[in-house]
């Protein structure tokens, strides 16, 4: 085994790990921490896939804004328990149905000769150029990248317009 | 040498498999939002494979815009939970029926 495979598989079964502490922790406050333990699992992914820029912003904007917003509504709001209540009886036949969708899609990856062309195709080991990233968002996706600040523009009224007591 | 792209798009997949299973059976409003995140960090993951295994840049502009959008909708989505704790005492996904038939 090769030192990259094994930094792959340590942090992704911790990714797996913290994603099915999500599902089973009880207090709310566990959850989000299981989900901050998935981020930066996957932030160790992106560096080791040579995808520098994403890795850092996954780790200052998820794991530090994101989920630090989580954390402070959590917090502030002093949730209890989560209850269990009962659910649908036909969540089991989705859940075996998604198992069943799973292997499929990992018997496409690693057999037939489309998906394992291009899953298992020889990789440049270079990383991504920070600069090619930024000349592509400037230039090519300018656009959309003014939309997405008045996105944020409009997300930020709509916070302080929901939150707002009122008077 | 390196790690098979196919490694990190299962990963993904499972991860996925993970968030939606997590948004179907958790019962509080802000668990259920942290799988919507949960799902939007697995389709990142597969975004930047699929980047790396076509040397293309465009996959991480994707997941530029993704991790954004997130930003935005984490901001509103907990500024509603806050207004619902304010309005009706739980945060139980099942006492939040005001629209349901």
């Amino acid at each position: 085994m090769s030192l990259p495979l094994i930094v792959f598989l340590f942090f992704a079964l911790l990714a797996v790990a913290g994603a099915v502490m999500v599902i089973l922790a009880r207090e709310p406050i566990h959850s989000a921490l299981a989900l901050v333990l998935v981020m930066v699992a996957l932030a160790v992914l992106y560096l080791l896939l040579g995808a520098e820029f994403i890795a850092a912003v996954q780790i200052i904007v998820y794991a530090g804004a994101i989920m630090v917003l989580f954390v402070f509504v959590i917090m502030l709001l002093n949730m209890g328990l989560e209850e269990r209540t009962n659910f649908s009886k036909f969540a089991y036949v989705g859940l075996v149905a998604a198992f069943a969708l799973l292997l499929e899609a990992a018997h496409w990856m690693f057999h037939s000769s489309v998906g394992a062309g291009v899953a298992n195709g020889s990789q440049p080991v270079t990383a991504f150029s920070t600069v090619e990233l930024s000349k592509l968002l400037f230039r090519s996706y300018l656009l959309p990248f003014e939309a997405t600040s008045i996105l944020i523009l409009i997300a930020i009224l709509g916070a302080l317009v929901l939150a707002r007591k009122e008077e | 040498m390196t790690v098979p792209i196919s490694y990190y798009l299962l990963l993904s997949a499972v991860l996925f498999g993970l968030g939606v299973v997590a948004f179907v059976f958790k019962r509080n409003v802000i668990t259920v939002f942290m799988s919507v995140e949960l799902m939007l960090n697995a389709v990142n993951l597969a975004f930047v494979a699929f980047a790396r295994a076509y040397n293309k840049f465009d996959g991480l502009v994707d997941v530029f815009f993704v991790i954004v959008v997130a930003a935005a909708e984490a901001a509103v989505g907990l500024a509603i939970v806050i207004m619902l704790r304010r309005n009706r005492e739980s945060l139980n996904v099942e006492r939040v029926d005001l629209l349901k038939f």
